[in-house]
């Protein structure tokens, strides 16, 4: 087994098993912006294609469950995306 | 901190996004020098890695939560230049598969985390790694997470500014606050995951020779 995928088993872990834990709470520039009253201008996306808004998979109930598939899906795509752009610069 | 649709006007959004791309063009040229294809699952797994860590928030103050950047974890185990490509493919993926920051603050968002983050991240950690005193390899890392996060509000909160969203006067102090307690949760993750993430992937280690911070023009 290649050693760099003991980083990647790592990431599937923590997208599988701890994202759907995480804190639901708003992050920090959305706290500001609610603070200072801004908030509402972000609450419209220009695009709308995005399949998997807010980390979630629509056609699953279980949030955590749409969480977990979520995370472990962009992980993928995340990998996928960033080895192919270094492929390309680098060959 | 990824901005959202709405929150930046059209001249700081074009402003940005010229920023961003002219830096990554850059980071591109220099990862062409730097890399060879030996690397490029590495880059492509710590990529992952940031995505993952990133969607786990953790709580800070009351009704409030963060979540690690990465910033300072890619620049200090790959260098600036792959750190920033790093960061836009995982900013990218964010934006277009899950909704995570407006498509007209991409390039803002690459500027603000992917760009200054990593270039400051990588800076700050030569910098005190080099005064060589017992730890300065955790200080260093501790303190260069600690600043990509705030660089990253800086930044942020200039472009609401110049945006005309808010008024700075009003924005910098409680972001550089509320940022400045995320900002130990992101010092203590990058602690914990470098030295992990060191022992399984190859990578130029982030020296900090002749990187011009790429996101001051701004």
């Amino acid at each position: 087994m290649k050693r760099w995928a003991m980083v990647l088993l790592l990431a599937l872990v923590i997208a599988a098993f701890l994202s759907p834990f995480a804190s639901p709470h708003p992050d920090g520039l959305e706290r500001v912006a609610e603070d200072l009253g801004f908030l509402k201008k972000g609450e419209s996306p220009v695009l709308r294609f995005s399949p998997m808004p807010d980390y979630t998979v629509a056609t699953i109930n279980d949030e955590r469950v749409s969480t977990a598939l979520a995370g472990v899906t962009g992980t993928l795509i995340t990998l996928a995306f960033a080895w192919g752009w270094t492929k390309l610069i680098s060959k | 901190m990824h901005i959202p649709d709405g929150f930046l006007d059209a001249k700081t959004a074009v402003a940005t996004s010229a920023a961003s791309l002219a830096a990554l063009k850059y980071s591109m040229t220099k990862v062409k020098e730097e890399l060879g294809e030996r690397d490029v699952p590495s880059l492509g797994v710590m990529a992952a890695f940031i995505f993952a860590a990133q969607m786990v928030n953790f709580p800070v103050m009351a009704g409030t939560s963060g979540h690690l950047l990465g910033a300072a974890l890619a620049a200090i185990l790959f260098g600036p230049y792959s750190a920033s490509l790093i960061l836009s493919a995982v900013l990218i993926v964010q934006c277009l598969f899950f909704q995570d920051g407006g498509i007209t603050a991409l390039g803002a968002n690459i500027l603000n985390m992917a760009v200054a983050a990593t270039f400051v991240a990588s800076c700050v950690y030569s910098a005190v790694k080099k005064l060589k005193f017992s730890g300065s390899e955790i200080a260093a890392v501790f303190l260069s997470a600690w600043i990509s996060v705030l660089v990253g509000a800086f930044l942020t909160s200039v472009e609401l500014a110049l945006s005309g969203t808010v008024p700075l006067n009003a924005v910098i102090a409680p972001m550089m606050l509320v940022h400045a307690v995320i900002g130990i949760g992101e010092g203590i993750i990058t602690c914990a995951a470098v030295g992990y993430v060191r022992r399984f992937l190859d990578g130029k280690s982030g020296a900090c020779a002749n990187s011009e911070a790429g996101g001051e023009t701004n």
